[in-house]
């Protein structure tokens, strides 16, 4: 069975802290996890390649982003919500 | 120590085909940058550039010349044909011997690479142009204008990303200044406005989608510029003797690395560099009253920028002015140095200052003179030209007006 959305979202985001995907908390935020602003770059490009989407961010300015990265939570529904555009 | 002055300017970019077009733009406030007119626009993101329009290689240059200048070595072509012309150099016998030219450029001949990676790995073509190597290489452009004007002295080419044109001049300057030469030809050029080049910048997520707004709290990001502008530097009592027109004298330089982060830019860093330069030329922070700053106009770069000048000037960051010509040319990179130097000189010559122009809403943490969107009228004795690489290399000259 395909892994979920959640599930792989987490995968990537603990490969970049290096971190075990069980220590990835949904609370947590990027800073939380040691996740810089090239490692967000880097998570977001994974994300894109990993489900085939467009996440529309600007490094410049991360909190005016349509795509909410405050904690791993966010992202996961973000990520959730842009997978489900894609299939509508 | 000799005195150096610049006595000859060149430059092709997306205001111009020429320095008198170029700062033409600059006193008007006129922006280059519009939509690219590239190969597979259509699969990039970010589709605008300051571009090179209305540009034909073949009314400048042969078919065999084609065959082997990438388009960043026909604009150091271009620019160096209007700068050594200007001069009114010969190089020939001693002159010659210890003349050079040192370019910056960070890409090379990213049009060559883009073209032919196409060839070999998307059209399954087996076999490219033999002059591939000599086109592409950094060096290509430098190499070219030392067999055009005889140029016998130190040539090479500096890559230091979005700093190479300063530290060239700033080497280039050195070598005037000690002695070791009478002239050298320096600047810097790139053409990186091709498909790969432009899909690279993406990646990175700091490129602007609509304009590049230096210092103004709602700019989203950098725009990508091309061209290139190259000057002659010559020792002062060698241009006095000949009687040429000098049309600045370039005093101080300094370069520091940040040694910190190879993309976030350090306050310390571009601060050390600046006061660096003041010291070098024997400067007080109060004589300086005109920046060309990096301004590259995203988030990070320009409140870092602004915060260095803050440090190092004290109350006088109020006073002087800061502009950033990329709102006009876009980010030239590896020729941004360069260009931006035009600008400076028409600074200490005209008395204009060249506007940061889209200038829309006051950043608090960019709370200097930008001389927001029109030229202004202003005596400027001593004008500095910031450049602050990623890998955090930093490199800024200081100029004087003619005496």
């Amino acid at each position: 069975m395909a892994e979920s959305v959640k599930d792989q979202v987490i995968a990537i985001i603990a490969e970049q802290a290096v971190l075990e995907v069980g220590d990835v908390k949904m609370d947590a935020t990027l800073e939380d996890l040691g996740i810089d602003s090239l490692g967000l770059v880097e998570s977001i490009f994974a994300i894109e390649e990993a489900f085939d989407i467009s996440v529309p961010f600007n490094a410049n300015d991360p909190s005016a982003s349509e795509f909410d990265i405050s904690t791993v939570k966010s992202i996961v529904g973000a990520v959730e919500g842009l997978v489900a555009e894609q299939k509508a | 120590m000799h005195r150096v002055v610049i006595t000859g300017q060149g430059t092709i970019n997306a205001l111009g085909a020429d320095v008198a077009q170029t700062l033409n733009a600059f006193k008007a406030g006129r922006c280059g940058i519009g939509a690219l007119d590239i190969r597979d626009v259509d699969r990039l993101a970010i589709q605008i550039g300051g571009q090179v329009k209305k540009y034909d290689p073949n009314a400048e240059f042969t078919r065999q010349q084609i065959a082997i200048y990438d388009r960043f070595t026909q604009f150091s072509l271009l620019a160096a044909r209007e700068a050594i012309g200007q001069s009114g150099l010969t190089f020939s016998d001693q002159l010659a011997a210890q003349a050079g030219v040192v370019l910056g450029t960070a890409g090379g001949g990213m049009n060559t690479q883009d073209e032919n990676y196409r060839a070999v790995y998307e059209e399954g073509k087996n076999r490219v142009h033999p002059f591939v190597v000599p086109k592409l290489m950094n060096n290509a452009a430098a190499a070219h204008l030392s067999m055009q004007y005889n140029l016998k002295g130190p040539s090479f080419t500096v890559a230091t990303a979005c700093a190479s044109s300063n530290h060239a001049m700033g080497l280039a300057f050195q070598f005037v200044r000690s002695g070791m030469t009478k002239a050298m030809v320096t600047g810097g050029s790139e053409s990186m406005l091709c498909f790969g080049g432009v899909k690279a910048w993406e990646g990175l997520r700091v490129m602007s989608k609509d304009a590049c707004r230096p210092f103004s709290a709602n700019r989203n990001g950098m725009v990508q510029g091309e061209g290139a502008a190259i000057f002659v530097f010559e020792e002062y009592e060698h241009a006095k003797a000949r009687g040429a027109d000098i049309l600045a004298e370039v005093i101080g330089f300094a370069m520091s690395s940040d040694a910190a982060d190879i993309v976030m830019p350090s306050k310390q860093g571009a601060a050390r560099a600046i006061s660096g330069a003041l010291t070098d030329a024997g400067l007080n922070p109060s004589d300086v009253a005109y920046i060309n700053a990096h301004g590259t106009g995203t988030a990070a770069n320009d409140k870092t920028e602004c915060a260095a000048v803050a440090d190092v000037f004290g109350a006088h960051a109020d006073r002087l002015m800061m502009s950033s010509t990329k709102s006009m040319h876009g980010h030239v990179i590896g020729g941004t140095g360069a260009i931006e130097l035009l600008a400076c000189i028409m600074a200490l010559r005209e008395g204009v200052v060249a506007p940061t122009i889209n200038y829309e809403e006051p950043d608090p943490e960019c709370a200097l003179d930008v001389v927001p969107n029109e030229a202004r009228d202003a005596k400027v004795d001593v004008a500095l030209s910031n450049a602050f690489a990623f890998g955090g290399m930093n490199a800024v000259l200081a100029l004087r007006k003619p005496n």
